[in-house]
């Protein structure tokens, strides 16, 4: 009797955690998106599921944006950030633990005035295109703010630190004799990198692409602060869905195609990378 | 381990469990989330003898918007000298940056029957106003404990289109939206608002963001008057702002962030709000100048209006009575640089605190002909005209 309560006892905590945290919520948005109504009159559940359809129909630009801002800016903070993790961790010496606080150390600074930041920096007359429009490279009319780059360019510099430090665990991890060893079997440089580190910092490249990627596919403050007319992310699509009109159901369902879009990339993702490689070497 | 592991199928089922256990499954069958209707006051209530039964505490909390009282050394002079007078603790909190977030957190608590915990709060005439005031959420002001509203109250203040018998709304300050322009980019002078659908100043356009705004400029471009307009003026706003976007002409959509880069020099034209130009012309942007256009702006207020299960009822309309008292408004009004509900405090501006700048100012003391060319926005009494307007502009916005 005993042996069989002991396991569910244990888990229990676990179980709690996912279901209030996670199942409650779950449970609690996919109903809501199933409803149909106004903040007047309420909502009542009547089983609507031709919102989604509807949703998509109507959001599928903002949705398709969110991916490839999203996925570019994981891609452009994975290439920035990889060479500096590797620098810390292989040779950083004494001083990693101060270059990991440096790199750290801006996003100290609030989130909301970072970006702010960046519209400073990237303004028309401000000091890199004015800069650049001085002397003569870009035309008087060329500008970034509004832009989509723009929107990327906030979205990859709020992902650096999130892509960085995991892949430092991992590259810090890698043990040292393994590297000296395929130097010793007459491997070269590129060799030693390409068939031994690579492969042992996969986790680390896993686990940064993840983290910032779902992060960044729903962001909307990049977008609404440093965007222009055609670069609006379903984040903000569902923030004034929510906030402006109350319109719960579309907030809701738009939500859950957002989630089950990302549940697919990262189920397709961990197929073709993800899981194997970190089984073999993890 | 010597005992056999979970099997998927154990968990599954200790899941369901746990899921019945909270009661998700009543929770499914039962669902809906209640509305808003007949959440308020009952209709008929006897408001005057309600109000013959309240006494003053002493105490006030006002919510409103940052920088927007008198401010000197994080001190409000105002308050001080109401507190003083009055015998009043105020707790005063710049906590509203925007109508429709304010309103969406304080709805549940409204929606509950309970006090949001201010008094007073201040809310711009548009759809969450007239949300509170049709769901009976406000306490419909007592005029006779609002002696100085009756004397000093200019027409800015008592001629609302939105609640026509000042049952609700004491205004707190008024503004115009217009445009504005940067004289170093822009030929003037502009009179016109064809200047924001000019093709000459593609990508330096500044929109607002706000669906009201946005549609309401539309229909002043088109010459139709707003106050008196069908959905099928809508229409044709929509289509000449989607036009507009689509050409490139518009930068962005903002929100308050458009004086930043009109100062920055991103924008060449936009629109804009009268006392944000005002106090840039005064803090190093001379160059930029804001015009009523031939075709018309727009008047907005923000008013005071008193929560239902406010707490301190009485202490709020002392207050309120207070600020449209000449000599207060004066002080607040030269501060705040917005159209001030009070015309007499003009010249006590000019004299006693000998501040012509700003007793002189149109924009602040606008004339009563340029007060006729400010219009109010489209009247959108009810939840299906209100969900008609932001599908119209809400994609054209976040497109």
């Amino acid at each position: 009797m005993k042996s069989r309560i002991t396991p569910y006892l244990q888990s229990a905590p676990a179980m709690l955690w996912l279901g209030l945290f996670f199942i409650v919520p779950l449970v609690a948005i996919v109903s809501i998106s199933l409803m149909t109504g106004n903040p007047i009159d309420g909502y009542t559940l009547t089983w609507n599921f031709s919102i989604f359809p509807d949703v998509l129909d109507q959001y599928s630009p903002q949705l398709g944006r969110s991916f490839l801002y999203g996925g570019i800016s994981t891609l452009l903070a994975l290439v920035a950030m990889y060479p500096v993790a590797y620098w810390i961790a292989f040779h950083g010496g004494r001083r990693k633990s101060l270059f990991l606080f440096l790199l750290l150390l801006p996003f100290l600074v609030s989130f909301i005035i970072r970006i702010l930041t960046w519209q400073f920096i990237l303004s028309d007359e401000g000091i890199l295109l004015g800069t650049l429009k001085s002397i003569g490279i870009l035309g008087d009319d060329a500008h970034i703010l509004s832009t989509p780059t723009a929107v990327i360019t906030g979205l990859t510099y709020d992902a650096l630190p999130w892509m960085a430090l995991p892949i430092y665990v991992a590259l810090e991890k890698i043990d040292r004799d393994l590297v000296e060893a395929a130097g010793d079997l007459y491997a070269s440089g590129y060799q030693q990198f390409r068939r031994v580190i690579l492969p042992l910092s996969a986790p680390g490249v896993y686990a940064g692409i993840l983290l910032v990627g779902i992060t960044n596919v729903g962001d909307y403050l990049s977008a609404q602060i440093l965007g222009g007319p055609s670069t609006t992310m379903i984040g903000n699509i569902i923030q004034t869905q929510y906030v402006q009109n109350g319109d719960y159901p579309v907030a809701s369902a738009l939500s859950m195609m957002l989630m089950l879009a990302l549940l697919v990339c990262v189920f397709v993702y961990a197929r073709v990378f993800g899981t194997r490689t970190i089984q073999e070497y993890s | 381990m010597t005992q056999p592991r979970f099997s998927r199928r154990q968990v599954v089922k200790g899941a369901a469990g746990a899921l019945a256990g909270l009661g998700l499954a009543q929770f499914i069958a039962a669902c809906g989330l209640p509305g808003t209707k007949d959440t308020g006051w009952e209709a008929g209530f006897d408001w005057s003898d309600w109000w013959k039964r309240q006494r003053r505490h002493d105490e006030l909390n006002i919510a409103s918007w940052p920088l927007y009282i008198d401010t000197e050394n994080g001190k409000h002079p105002s308050l001080q000298k109401f507190a003083k007078q009055t015998g009043i603790d105020v707790k005063y909190s710049p906590v509203i940056q925007d109508n429709a977030a304010f309103f969406s957190q304080i709805s549940p608590v409204l929606q509950n029957g309970q006090s949001i915990g201010y008094d007073v709060i201040v809310m711009s005439n548009g759809w969450q106003l007239t949300q509170l005031m049709q769901n009976r959420w406000l306490i419909p002001l007592d005029h006779s404990r609002l002696p100085n509203f009756k004397k000093y109250a200019g027409t800015v203040a008592t001629d609302l289109g939105y609640d026509p018998h000042l049952t609700y709304c004491a205004v707190w300050q008024a503004g115009a939206t217009a445009i504005a322009y940067d004289e170093r980019q822009v030929d003037g002078p502009v009179d016109s608002l064809e200047i924001l659908f000019d093709p000459k100043y593609k990508g330096k356009v500044g929109m607002l963001s706000d669906p009201d705004e946005l549609g309401t400029v539309g229909l002043l471009a088109l010459g139709i008057e707003p106050e008196t307009s069908t959905y099928a003026d809508w229409k044709k706003s929509a289509a000449l702002l989607t036009k507009q976007r689509d050409q490139g002409i518009v930068r962005q959509y903002y929100d308050n962030g458009y004086i930043k880069a009109l100062q920055d020099g991103d924008l060449a034209v936009t629109q804009a709000y009268s006392g944000d130009i005002f106090q840039a012309n005064h803090s190093g942007y001379p160059h930029l100048k804001f015009v009523i256009p031939r075709e018309g702006g727009v008047l907005w207020r923000d008013n005071s209006v008193i929560p239902y299960h406010a707490a301190n009822p009485v202490d709020a309309l002392e207050w309120i009575n207070f600020y449209y008292d000449p000599e207060i408004q004066a002080i607040i009004e030269d501060w705040v640089n917005y159209i001030s509900p009070v015309p007499a405090a003009k010249p006590i501006i000019a004299n006693q605190l000998e501040d012509p700048v700003v007793a002189d100012s149109p924009l602040i003391f606008p004339s009563e002909e340029e007060l006729a060319r400010l219009k109010e926005y489209p009247m959108t009494e009810t939840l299906e005209t209100h969900e008609k307007w932001v599908g119209l502009f809400d994609p054209i916005i976040q497109s």
